[in-house]
C-alpha cells in the first residue's frame, strides 16, 4: 500500500514540509522512493511562472540530447537550476547521473499562439524526449509545463531528501501545492515512471491501491489521446480519465467521480439526473475503477481534489486550517504538519464523496 | 423345403444391432403393464409373444408359460434415440436403452427405408465432429479465473457487496457524440440518443413457437417474466422466428421480449397488424443472418410440426417450412446495415434497438468491423453463434461439418474494437455452447472477460425444461416432431407430457444460482460490475488457448 499526500498552502512551502507529512505514515513500509509535485512555484523559479519547466533525470548524454533537441524545436533556456546534490556515502537511493530542471521560452511560432497549441506542443515535446531518452537509455522527463516541477527517485525517502538537500530550506524551492508519494509501486516494476504523482498537461495525480480495471482503462486510453502512454503503473489510468473528463470532454469536476464510480444502476435511475448519468456510464464504462483505490488530484487551476473507490477500501484523510490544507493516506501525517488544526474538522471521504479544496482554502464536500 | 432365404436374410436387412440404441428388456421383471411402449413415442418397442418353446432351456424351465416380452423394432425409422422414457415409465427398472457401438446408423441415416437418399437430420447440439472422440475439452474448459484479489484487492463478500450485473443491448455512443451541454457545473441532456437497454447478462436465445412446443415457449415466457418481475433479474427472451402470440404482442410484458426476423420472416403479419396496439416497446428486434448449429442454412422445420396452430402463426400452409439462407434481396453487409435501419423507421420509430446475429465464421471480425464503422450507428448488438449451439432440425453434415467456435471470434471481435477505439460502441453477445456442461455462469463469466458484454442461452433451457438431449448421441430427435418431452413436438398428446409451470420454476431456479454463481466469480476478482474485455482475470492451462487469446498461460 502506497502512502499518499498533499498540501495547499496560502504562502509558498518547502519540500520539507511534504516530507513531514509523508514520513510519519512510513512505518512498516519498505521505504522504496519518493517523488513529488510541485505547482505554483516561488523561489528559483519564481521570474518564469508562464514559461514551461523541464523536469529530467537523466545521463550526461541524456542532457546533451535534450539540449539537442529542444533547440532543434525552438525553444529558448531561460533558466536552469541543478540541485546541489549531498552524494555522501550510505545513502540508500539509486541517484541518476544529473538532475535538471529547465525554464524555455516557446518556439518564436508559438510565442503568440492560442493556449491550445501551446499544450499540444508542450505534450508533444515531452513525450519526443520521452521517446529520446528510452531509446538511449539516457534518462527521464516527467514534466514540461509552466511552474510545475516534478522530482522523482528510487530508495529511502528520508535518504533522498537528504541527497537533494531538502531539509535545508534554502529558500530556493517553494511551492504553494506539492503532492507527493513515498513509496515506489509495489505491483509491477520498480521503474522512475512508476511512482506517482503522474502529470499530464497540468493534471497531477496520485492513488493509492490497485485498479482492477487496469485492462480495461488502459486498452480504452491508448486508443483516444496520445499523452495517454505508458501505463508503467496502474494509477495511470485514474489520471488519464481525470485529463479525459475536464480537458478533452471539458465536463465540470464532479463527473470525473460519476465517471470512475457510477452509482449503483438501480440508484442512478431513481435520480433527476438519471438519464444522464446512465448516458455517462454507458458510453464511459471502460473507465469505470473497481477500487480499492484512494485518490489525491491537482487541476491546472490549483484546486485539490480527494476522492476514494465506491468499495472505500483505502484511506484518505483531510485536514485543514485557514492557512493550509492537507490530504493524504494516514491522519498521523496531518498531525505532524499541522498539529494545531481542529480534528474535528478533519474529513474522511465517504465512498460517494468528492472533497475538493480551492484556491481560497476553501473546502468543497460533494455528494454523488 | 422352405426356401433358404427365410432363414438367411439379405445383407441389407437391419438387425437391432444396426442401430445406435439397444432396448434392454428383463421379462423376469416386466409386469407388463405397457407403460413403456405407450411412452415411446419413436414407436421403438412392441410387445410380441416369444415363439412356443424358444428355447430348449426356457421348454424346461417354464414348460407351461408363455409370457409376452417387449421387443426392439429392426427398423430404421423406429429407431431407438435413447430417450429413456420407458425406463422411466417403467415400475420395476425392467427396460432401458443401452448405447450400441456397434451400429451403422452413419450409413443407415441416408440409405434406409423411409429417408433414403436424403441427407441426415437431427436435432441437437452442432460442432460435434469437431470435437475429438472421446470429447476433448471446449475450449472455455482450457481457461480458468486466476488472477484472484489477495491481500492489496481484497475479494468481496459474494452474499453482502452490491454487485450491478446489467449488460447493454442497444447502439452506446462515444462519449464526444453525447449529446450532453454543459450547464454550470452540470451536464444536461441536449438531443435525443439511441435506445439502449440495461438487461441481465443473459438472454433466452431465439427458439421459436415452431421449433418448441407451445408450452415449452409459454414456460420460458413465464420464467422471464418471473425473473423480471420477482427475482430482480432483467433477463430478456428472443422469440426465435416463429412469430409471438397476440396476446403477449399486446401486453405490458412485450419489454421482455425481443423479436426476431430471419430470412422466411415468419410471423411478421402479427407483429406488424399489433403494432398500433402494442402498449410496450419490444426489448430489441434480432435480425438473424445465421446461426452456428448450420450456418449457411435457414431454418428449417419439418412438416411434422407444422400443425394448426403454427400454420395460424406464422401464416404459412401445413408444409416443411424452409427459411431461405439469406434475408431476400441482401446481398451485402451495407444492405444489411440498411434494413435494419428500415425496420427501425418503420417499425418501432428508433425507441427500439436492433441488433443482428451471425453466425460466428472466419469472417466475423470483417461484419463486426462494417458494423462498427457503418457511419449511421445503428446496429444496437452483434450476436455471435458458435458451432456449439443447437438447433430443432438441421441436416447432420451442416450440424458437424460446418460452423466455428464462438470465443476466439468473440476474442478477436473485441480485439479489432480495441483497436479502434471503439469497444463497447456495438455491444457483443456470444452464444453457442454456453452451459454445454451446465456451468452456464462460468462460461459467460470467460467470454465476458474475452469482450462480450453478454451470453445467449438455448439448449441448456431445454434441458431445463426436462430435455434428455446431449452430446453424445441421445435423443436429439427435436426434428421429428416426436420429443418424448412434449418440448420440441406440437402433438397434443405429447405436448401435455410438459409442464408448464414445473418448467419455468426450473429455468427461474437455475436463472437464481446462476446470478448467485455469476457473482461468486465476481468476487475473487474484485469487481462490482461486469469485467468485460478484462483478459487479465483469466489464464489458460493450454498454451494454445493462452496464445491464441492472448491470455496468460499458467501450469
Amino acid at each position: 500500500m502506497c502512502r499518499i499526500g498533499a498540501i495547499k498552502c496560502q504562502e509558498a512551502v518547502p519540500p520539507s514540509l511534504a516530507l513531514k507529512l509523508m514520513l510519519p505514515q512510513q512505518e512498516g513500509h519498505d521505504n522504496s522512493g519518493f517523488a513529488l509535485v510541485m505547482q505554483d512555484l516561488e523561489g528559483a523559479f519564481s521570474h518564469y511562472k508562464d514559461m514551461p519547466l523541464l523536469s529530467l533525470a537523466c545521463t550526461p548524454e541524456g542532457l546533451r540530447l535534450v539540449n539537442e533537441h529542444m533547440a532543434a524545436l525552438g525553444f529558448v533556456q531561460l533558466a536552469q537550476w541543478t540541485p546541489d546534490v549531498d552524494a555522501r556515502p550510505g545513502l540508500n537511493m539509486a541517484a541518476m547521473p544529473r538532475y535538471v530542471f529547465s525554464n524555455y521560452d516557446y518556439p518564436e511560432s508559438f510565442r503568440l499562439g492560442v493556449q491550445k497549441e501551446r499544450e499540444d506542443l508542450l505534450l508533444d515535446t515531452r513525450l519526443a524526449l520521452r521517446r529520446l531518452l528510452e531509446e538511449h537509455n539516457a534518462g527521464y522527463v516527467y514534466s514540461f509545463w509552466p511552474d510545475v516541477l516534478t522530482l522523482k527517485e528510487i530508495g529511502d525517502p528520508a535518504d533522498i531528501a537528504a541527497y537533494f538537500r531538502l531539509w535545508n530550506d534554502d529558500g530556493r524551492l517553494q511551492a504553494r501545492n506539492i503532492v507527493a508519494q513515498c513509496r515506489q509501486n509495489t505491483n509491477y516494476g520498480i521503474v522512475r515512471y512508476a511512482a506517482h504523482p503522474f502529470f499530464l498537461q497540468g493534471h497531477t495525480l496520485c492513488a493509492n491501491g490497485e485498479n482492477t480495471m487496469f485492462t480495461r482503462n488502459r486498452e480504452f486510453q491508448q486508443s483516444v489521446h496520445r499523452g495517454y502512454t505508458g501505463f508503467e503503473s496502474d494509477s495511470q489510468c485514474l489520471l488519464y480519465s481525470l485529463h479525459y473528463v475536464l480537458h478533452e470532454l471539458g465536463w465540470p469536476l464532479k463527473y470525473y467521480k460519476h465517471v470512475l464510480t457510477p452509482l449503483p444502476a438501480a440508484e442512478a435511475a431513481k435520480r433527476e439526473d438519471g438519464e444522464v448519468l446512465g448516458l455517462i456510464r454507458e458510453s464511459l464504462a471502460q473507465l469505470e475503477i473497481n477500487g480499492p483505490n484512494a485518490v489525491i488530484g491537482l487541476l491546472p487551476d490549483g484546486r485539490l481534489l480527494a476522492m476514494c473507490d465506491a468499495k472505500k477500501l483505502r484511506p484518505l484523510v483531510v485536514g485543514s486550517h485557514d492557512k493550509m490544507i492537507a490530504m493524504t493516506s494516514e491522519v498521523c501525517g496531518l498531525n505532524a504538519v499541522m498539529p494545531e488544526r481542529d480534528r474535528e474538522k478533519d474529513i474522511y471521504p465517504s465512498e460517494r464523496e468528492l472533497v475538493v479544496a480551492d484556491n481560497e482554502l476553501k473546502l468543497q464536500r460533494w455528494l454523488q | 423345403m422352405a426356401p433358404v432365404k427365410r432363414y438367411f436374410p439379405t445383407a441389407q436387412a437391419l438387425a437391432v444391432n444396426d442401430l445406435p440404441w439397444l432396448v434392454r428388456h428383463e421379462p423376469e421383471r416386466c409386469v407388463l403393464c405397457g407403460a413403456c411402449t405407450a411412452s415411446c413415442t419413436f414407436g421403438a418397442i412392441e410387445a410380441a409373444l416369444p415363439p412356443a418353446g424358444a428355447s430348449a432351456a426356457e421348454r424346461e424351465l417354464r414348460p407351461q408359460k408363455r409370457r409376452p416380452i417387449i421387443v426392439q423394432k429392426a427398423e430404421a425409422a423406429h429407431a431407438c434415440t435413447g430417450c429413456g422414457m420407458c425406463e422411466k415409465t417403467c415400475p420395476t427398472g425392467a427396460i432401458r436403452p443401452v448405447r450400441n457401438g456397434d451400429n451403422r446408423w452413419a450409413v443407415l441415416s441416408r440409405t434406409a427405408k423411409g429417408c433414403a437418399g436424403e441427407p441426415a437430420r437431427r436435432g441437437g447440439r452442432g460442432g460435434q465432429n469437431a470435437v475429438e472422440k472421446p470429447p476433448r475439452e471446449r475450449t472455455l474448459d482450457a481457461i480458468v479465473i486466476g488472477r484472484i484479489s489477495q491481500m492489496t484487492d481484497p475479494a468481496l463478500d459474494s452474499e453482502r457487496h452490491t454487485f450491478d450485473l446489467r449488460a447493454p443491448l442497444g447502439r452506446l455512443l462515444r462519449p464526444g457524440e453525447l449529446p450532453l451541454r454543459v450547464d454550470g457545473e452540470r451536464l444536461a441532456l441536449a438531443g435525443e440518443t439511441p435506445p439502449v437497454r440495461w438487461i441481465y447478462p443473459v438472454i433466452f436465445s431465439d427458439m421459436s413457437i415452431g421449433a418448441l412446443s407451445t408450452r415449452a415457449w409459454e414456460a420460458l415466457a413465464l420464467a422471464v417474466a418471473y425473473l423480471n418481475e420477482e427475482c430482480g433479474l432483467p433477463v430478456v427472451m428472443s422469440s426465435g422466428e416463429g412469430g409471438v402470440p397476440t396476446r403477449l404482442l399486446e401486453s405490458e410484458r412485450l419489454r421482455y421480449f425481443i423479436l426476431q426476423i430471419a430470412s422466411g420472416h415468419f410471423g411478421w403479419n402479427r407483429i406488424i397488424e399489433s403494432l398500433p396496439r402494442m402498449k410496450a416497446q419490444p426489448a430489441a428486434v434480432l435480425i438473424k443472418v445465421g446461426q452456428g448449429a448450420k450456418p449457411g442454412d435457414g431454418g428449417l422445420l419439418p412438416a411434422a410440426k407444422v400443425a394448426p396452430h403454427i400454420q395460424a402463426i406464422r401464416g404459412v400452409p401445413g408444409a416443411t417450412l424452409h427459411s431461405p439462407p439469406n434475408h431476400q434481396g441482401l446481398y451485402s453487409i451495407e444492405e444489411a446495415v440498411q434494413k435494419m435501419h428500415l425496420s427501425m423507421n418503420a417499425a418501432f420509430g428508433f425507441r427500439v434497438p436492433v441488433a443482428v446475429k451471425c453466425a460466428a465464421s472466419a469472417t466475423s471480425v470483417a461484419v463486426y468491423n462494417n458494423l462498427l464503422r457503418d457511419p449511421y450507428h445503428i446496429c444496437g448488438g452483434f450476436f455471435l453463434d458458435g458451432m456449439l449451439g443447437g438447433t430443432g432440425a438441421a441436416y447432420a453434415v451442416s450440424l458437424e461439418h460446418t460452423g466455428h467456435p464462438v470465443v476466439s471470434v468473440v476474442r478477436d471481435c473485441y480485439r479489432a474494437a480495441t483497436a479502434q477505439g471503439l469497444q463497447g460502441r456495438i455491444p457483443l453477445w456470444a452464444g453457442g455452447g454456453v452451459g454445454m456442461h451446465g456451468d452456464a455462469a462460468a462460461d459467460a463469466f470467460k467470454l465476458v472477460c474475452l469482450g462480450a458484454d453478454g451470453v445467449a442461452l438455448g439448449r441448456l433451457l431445454l434441458q431445463l425444461l426436462g430435455c434428455v438431449g446431449n452430446e453424445h448421441g441421445r435423443c436429439n430427435a427435436c426434428n421429428t416432431g416426436l420429443c418424448p418431452l412434449g418440448i420440441c413436438t406440437q402433438d397434443e398428446r405429447l405436448v401435455r407430457r410438459l409442464d408448464v409451470d414445473k418448467g419455468a420454476q426450473a429455468v427461474v431456479d437455475y436463472m437464481r444460482a446462476f446470478d448467485a454463481e455469476l457473482r461468486k466469480l465476481l468476487a475473487p476478482v474484485g469487481n462490482s460490475s461486469l469485467p468485460v474485455g478484462r483478459a487479465d482475470a483469466l489464464v489458460a492451462t493450454r498454451k494454445d488457448v493462452a496464445e491464441r487469446l492472448g491470455i496468460s498461460y499458467a501450469c
